[in-house]
């Protein structure tokens, strides 16, 4: 129990972190040229280095505490959400938008009132998938170098043969992936009831 | 109707090599409703986005007022907010009201509608929505883009109506764009008619309100029409 404790507030709190950056930084290269020139090459190149390929140099930077598994997740969870931010926000009714420039909303307060709340069912795609990464990189993060959580148990689990721990901690990456795609929905629900009548479904 | 509220002084607008506005001048003054019609590719909404300041023009000068709103040809409504919302979204944070949304809806019509969401409204309905939301900011000039050529016949004449009425109620400068020469005609005090990026002609509309189709105006709109370069299948005796 307490493994999975450990391991869910990692997914989370990296998960924040990847996802806040992922959003802000998409924010700015869906709103701004400049943004796009100046980031899109550079977060595609950096998203072409497999994150596992980052956990030995994490852990020589930061030693084995939380601070790489954290940053590892973060990494694997930032470009879901930053690609589906710029294009969501990219995307948005330029007509619309023009509307509101017409009757006096500009800067922040058309980006806050108008754009993101426009933008959100995508960025909700975009959050989701980065959940998905989250749990896939945490099993990464923790099999390498860990004490403790649901990584380090699988690994133990492994080595010495306990068949019936593998899959026990195997279930419980599917709960985790169910937990997570329950949250968006919840989410979805709250957020985007002014979609009834426009969606499919 | 002594102090001018748009001054359009020689101006010019071309998109590659294609000119759309050539040399125009217009003035609107206070209260008055000019409509503008031509063919479509004349330059009409151009005009618009010069006067809202969607745009700048490539040369010439324009002086618009600082409280200008536009109606679209679509409602253009923010999908995520509530009817109401939508209404006070160009006011300050402090003025923005439920109270002034419900007020203004009112006047439209449509104040049982308060909180639902733009995409379970009809297209009149939304249309009446976005006429709240240009008129709540009690506007100087009040642009309409085709506000009425999307609509189905019946609701474009009850909407006719409802814009008629609300115009001499707020009296702001008005000017109509629209392709219905009956519309112009119905509503404007001036109709100007645009050809080639430049107001060809001018037509003083004098009857008495609330306006229907009369003798007098169907001379006028035959003559307009032609002025378009439409050619018409009846004669007046």
């Amino acid at each position: 129990m307490f493994n999975i404790g450990v391991s869910m507030l990692r997914a989370i709190v990296g998960l924040a972190f990847g996802a806040g950056v992922g959003f802000l930084l998409g924010l700015f290269s869906g709103l701004s040229k400049i943004g796009e020139e100046f980031l899109d090459a550079t977060l595609q190149m950096i998203r072409a280095v497999p994150f596992i390929a980052l956990t030995p140099l994490f852990i020589l930077w930061y030693g084995v505490g939380e601070t790489p598994k954290i940053l590892i997740v973060a990494f694997a969870t930032y470009f879901p959400m930053y690609i589906a931010t710029a294009s969501a926000v990219r995307n948005v009714d330029r007509k619309v938008v023009e509307a509101a420039k017409t009757f006096g909303i500009h800067g922040p307060r058309l980006v806050k009132e108008v754009i993101v709340p426009l933008a959100t069912p995508q960025i909700l795609t975009g959050l989701s998938l980065s959940m998905v990464f989250s749990v896939l990189a945490l099993v990464a993060g923790e099999q390498i170098s860990s004490q403790n959580g649901l990584g380090f148990l699988f690994a133990q689990s492994q080595a010495y043969g306990r068949n019936f721990e593998v899959f026990t901690c195997i279930l419980l990456y599917a709960c985790m992936g169910l937990v997570a795609a329950t949250f968006v929905n919840i989410l979805q629900r709250f957020l985007l009831r002014w979609r009834k009548g426009v969606a499919v479904r | 109707m002594s102090d001018p509220m748009v001054i359009v002084r020689g101006v010019r607008q071309s998109f590659d090599d294609r000119v759309v506005l050539a040399n125009l001048d217009l003035t609107i003054h206070h209260g008055e409703f000019v409509a503008l019609v031509g063919a479509s590719g004349s330059g009409k909404t151009t005009l618009t986005r010069l006067l809202s300041g969607l745009q700048a023009p490539d040369a010439g000068e324009i002086l618009v007022p600082e409280k200008c709103t536009t109606v679209f040809q679509e409602p253009r409504l923010v999908q995520s907010s509530r009817v109401w919302q939508n209404v006070v979204i160009g006011l300050q944070k402090g003025s923005a009201t439920k109270d002034l949304a419900l007020k203004a809806l009112d006047e439209v019509g449509l104040s049982e509608q308060a909180h639902a969401w733009p995409a379970t409204l009809s297209g009149g309905e939304a249309q009446r929505v976005a006429i709240a939301r240009a008129l709540v900011r009690r506007p100087q000039l009040l642009l309409l883009d085709e506000p009425l050529g999307a609509l189905d016949a019946l609701t474009r004449l009850n909407m006719q109506a409802l814009l008629s009425t609300l115009c001499a109620k707020y009296q702001p400068a008005t000017l109509l764009v629209t392709h219905d020469v009956d519309e112009a005609l119905l509503l404007a005090d001036r109709v100007l008619v645009l050809i080639s990026g430049t107001i060809a002609h001018e037509v003083i509309v004098e009857s008495p309100r609330p306006r229907s189709m009369s003798k007098a105006l169907e001379i006028q709109r035959l003559n307009i029409l032609s002025l378009l370069g439409v050619i018409t299948a009846g004669t007046i005796e």
